[in-house]
């Protein structure tokens, strides 16, 4: 049995040890927020915070995350929108939306780390997170926003 | 795309326009709405006493087609379009898209589609909603006026809203012919954000790899890596000893491994150890096929344009410029891989998809299932991305055959390598074009074959079934697809759109097309023909200005005195761009411009190159649309084209060798990255025009300008796509 505390919730899951921390969030826990896009790492659909890191959940054992503090998309949020998500809202940023739990979860991320990144500490962060819609002029105006408003 | 509205009168005459009347027929009032409202005086709106609902006739796959269309309705209806409840349609031919007869969101005529109908749709509530009002007042009708979700009559004081009217409002009679709004409009023009973006940024959103159905499997499919091979052999037993795998059933497509999760059913798909007998295809290989399209670029085509003698004026010019330009085969790659649920009994098919057409998905299903139109329902989710994938429905056939094989729910979820590997690939394409020129540089021919597959002779069954009523037994129906096919495929405007209006004044043009049928599965792809067309005809023109020794942008707008359109948005493009001053140091300028769905297109770019490495810093683009909906929505879309084009331009193809693709996931089919993504600058032209495309006609442009900048940094002329500086 796996321990995993899942925004702040305590499950215990059957799972092998090598199952992918996606999988397990997904198809075991219902947590579908978070996205399969390539299953290596490269995309950053599936990107959760892992005792506040990010971290690429398809490519990241649930062994090796056992007892640790894992925040989903859906976890995100308090009583209010995160700023991050609230800057992505007023910047209008999704289309199809499909990557953008990932994009949101990075920033989210970034701006903990750094409350007022500069465009170039937004690109080194948010460069493995792809967007087909090609949606990057409008997220590096939601970090902008949401760093002036605090960012965490 | 572009199966055009033309297009498919030409098939209901070429297959008997009388099966096509029914098609035609109005689609208000065809169908009730679903929900049992208490008033619904057309299929797109319900209003009941929960409020007002629109039913989305279009599927919203990252366009904003939902929030454009619902200001559409509401403009008309006098209501703010976030006070409704903005629902997708379920699969029914009430909601068939006017332009193809399917109900099918693609070809980027959502809007233009839309327009008449839903203001329409508006409108005729409206009016039902008046005169219930005066009805109940005891006024004239011309006393009350509608505004805000609520009819009002200024001289008494009295007030209703809308569902306080709904049920005597469905006693009113509709108006034939309601009024609309030349100008004036409250809604239309503004830029509002996304109604729907909600569920988008707190993971609440419903994918269709997100839906959950009770007692389903998950099912992964391993596929022959050559497009056409069978399996030979395979272990069952080994997949099915993974924990979790309960079942392995060969389909047409592969061999399926189904499981309780996706990861236990790709560890059984992966011991499944299938040997394959390739057929055919494994012949397949890049530059064979290139040799090949070179080959027959010196074979004269079907002629698909033609003005004056183009091969006399040749023959007379002062100057001659020769080039061939390739583009390659490109996947879609949508971000949400390819998935499919269905559950499948006796006398029911339920599908969960992500699709571009849910009248397809249901054609689909009725063809496998030979079940009837009321027995399927299509559950269309949140789409992750489109762009020509989801209109063929290869994963949703593959659900619908396990469910039924399997006896109970199965969700098909396909892999990026699955994705990348499997697709129906955008043609790879060749033009070999001649110019000539004038002693005084002014272009007197231009003589242009375009080699490349028909998407028509794979893709338009399964249009022409989709389009043809309900009724039509399938065998009936595949018989008329065939032949219909057959007969588009001939002058496939998907192939040569683009090529066969040049607007430039060249008083001698020939343009021809050399169909090629190597065998690789090809679909629509963001734009289409479009998208390797604009490339060779907006380089070309750069070269012909070269040769004349003009500037780009000044040799391009000279020639479109005839163009109005093109023009004006050159002009713009270039305006905006700052072309009469010199580009920052170490950057270069390149323009091109390009016209596609109905709408216009320029950009410049202005790139540095360093070495081998072209970087893209800014990006400005003009566009006409006609008249916008809704400009944040454009604008969205052009940034969009932007990321799409780039990616495309510099970093994207995909190849095959011994038949199999040689690309797979991200790593080797690159999306441009956040780091990379330059400075864009959209300008609309203001127009009262009636509105035309947006989704794809941002596309096109973008990769000839670039490549025309490049030529002005380093004064080498790419003609190959993706775009690479020689070593």
């Amino acid at each position: 049995m796996i321990k995993l505390e899942v925004n702040g919730t305590v499950h215990q899951v059957d799972v092998p040890r090598d199952m992918p921390l996606l999988w397990v969030l997904r198809d075991e826990l219902g947590l579908t927020g978070t996205k399969f896009g390539c299953g290596l790492g490269l995309c950053g659909a599936c990107t959760v915070h892992v005792d506040g890191a990010e971290t690429r959940s398809c490519s990241t054992d649930v062994g090796a995350v056992d007892g640790k503090a894992i925040t989903t998309i859906e976890g995100l949020a308090g009583e209010k929108l995160h700023p991050v998500q609230q800057a992505w809202l007023d910047a209008d940023v999704s289309q199809c939306g499909y990557c953008q739990p990932g994009q949101i979860m990075t920033a989210a991320a970034l701006l903990a780390r750094k409350p007022h990144p500069t465009d170039a500490e937004i690109d080194d962060a948010m460069s493995g997170n792809l967007c087909r819609c090609g949606t990057y002029a409008r997220i590096r105006t939601a970090i902008h926003r949401a760093a002036g408003q605090g960012g965490r | 795309m572009s199966l055009t509205r033309r297009g498919f009168l030409k098939v209901g005459a070429a297959v008997g326009g009388g099966l096509l009347v029914e098609i035609h027929a109005p689609r208000l009032a065809r169908a009730a709405p679903p929900g049992g409202a208490r008033f619904a005086p057309s299929a797109f709106l319900r209003i009941g006493a929960e409020g007002v609902t629109f039913v989305c006739p279009e599927v919203e796959m990252g366009q904003g087609v939902l929030t454009g269309l619902a200001m559409l309705v509401a403009e008309e209806l006098e209501i703010a379009p976030e006070a409704m409840r903005v629902v997708p349609a379920p699969a029914d031919r009430a909601y068939d898209n006017p332009a193809f007869h399917v109900q099918l969101t693609g070809g980027s005529t959502s809007v233009k589609s839309g327009f008449d109908p839903l203001r329409t749709a508006g409108a005729t509530a409206r009016e039902m909603l008046r005169a219930a009002a005066a009805r109940r007042w005891g006024v004239p009708a011309e006393e009350v006026v509608a505004e805000d979700g609520a009819v009002r009559h200024p001289a008494s004081g009295k007030r209703a809203t809308y569902p306080e009217l709904a049920v005597a409002a469905a006693d009113e009679r509709a108006p034939r012919h309601p009024p609309l709004k030349s100008g004036g409009f409250k809604v239309i023009g503004k830029p509002l954000p996304r109604l729907d973006a909600r569920p988008r940024v707190d993971g609440s959103g419903r994918f269709g790899i997100d839906v959950r159905v009770p007692g389903a499997l998950v099912a992964v499919v391993v596929r022959s890596p050559v497009p056409g091979g069978q399996p030979r052999t395979f272990d069952a037993a080994a997949a099915k000893g993974v924990p979790g795998v309960e079942a392995v059933i060969r389909i047409p497509s592969g061999v399926a491994v189904l499981a309780r999760g996706y990861w236990q059913a790709r560890q059984g798909a992966e011991r499944l150890g299938v040997a394959w007998d390739d057929g055919p295809g494994a012949g397949l290989d890049s530059a064979a096929l290139l040799a090949a399209y070179r080959e027959a670029a010196g074979r004269e085509g079907r002629s698909v344009a033609s003005a004056g003698d183009a091969a006399r004026a040749l023959a007379g010019a002062a100057r001659v410029v020769e080039a061939t330009y390739t583009a390659p085969f490109l996947a879609h790659a949508t971000m949400e891989p390819q998935n499919a649920t269905a559950h499948v009994t006796a006398d029911r098919c339920e599908i969960w998809a992500p699709t571009q057409g849910p009248g397809v998905a249901k054609e689909i299903a009725r063809q496998l299932t030979g079940l009837g139109s009321g027995q399927i329902v299509v559950h269309t989710t949140l789409v992750g991305g489109g762009f020509g994938r989801r209109i063929p429905q290869d994963y949703v056939a593959e659900a619908v055959r396990l469910s039924r094989e399997a006896g109970r729910p199965v969700k098909v979820v396909w892999s990026r390598e699955d994705d990348i590997r499997h697709d129906l690939y955008r043609p790879a394409a060749l033009h070999a074009i001649r110019g000539g020129l004038a002693a005084d540089g002014t272009p007197v021919a231009w003589s242009h074959r375009v080699v490349t597959q028909a998407i028509i002779r794979q893709a338009g069954g399964d249009f022409v079934a989709g389009a043809l009523p309900f009724w039509v037994p399938t065998a009936v129906k595949r018989a008329l697809a065939s032949a219909a096919t057959a007969w588009m495929a001939r002058t496939d405007e998907t192939a040569v759109e683009g090529t066969d209006h040049i607007p430039y004044a060249v008083p001698n043009l020939s343009v021809e097309f050399v169909e090629q049928e190597p065998g690789v599965p090809v679909g629509f792809w963001r734009s289409v023909g479009h998208s390797h067309s604009a490339f060779a005809v907006e380089g070309f023109v750069d070269e012909l200005a070269h040769a004349a020794g003009k500037d780009p942008y000044l040799f391009r707008r000279d020639l479109l005195r005839g163009a109005p359109r093109h023009r004006a948005v050159l002009e713009l493009a270039a305006a905006r761009a700052g072309w009469d001053r010199p580009p920052p140091p170490g950057r270069f300028r390149g323009i091109a411009q390009h016209a596609s769905f109905g709408s216009h297109t320029a950009a410049v770019a202005e790139v540095e190159v360093q070495g081998r490495e072209i970087r893209v810093r800014r990006v400005v683009v003009a566009f006409d649309c006609g008249r916008v909906v809704n400009p944040n929505l454009v604008s969205g879309q052009l940034e969009s084209a932007v990321v799409f084009g780039l990616s495309a331009a510099l970093k994207q193809e995909i190849t095959f060798a011994r038949g199999r693709v040689r690309q797979g996931n991200f790593d080797d089919y690159p999306l441009l990255p956040f780091d990379e993504c330059p400075a864009i600058e959209t300008h609309l032209v203001p127009s009262e025009e009636p509105p035309s495309g947006v989704g794809e006609p941002g596309v096109p442009p973008i990769a000839p300008a670039v490549a025309n900048a490049v030529f002005a940094a380093t004064g080498k002329r790419l003609r190959a796509l993706p775009l690479a500086l020689p070593a």
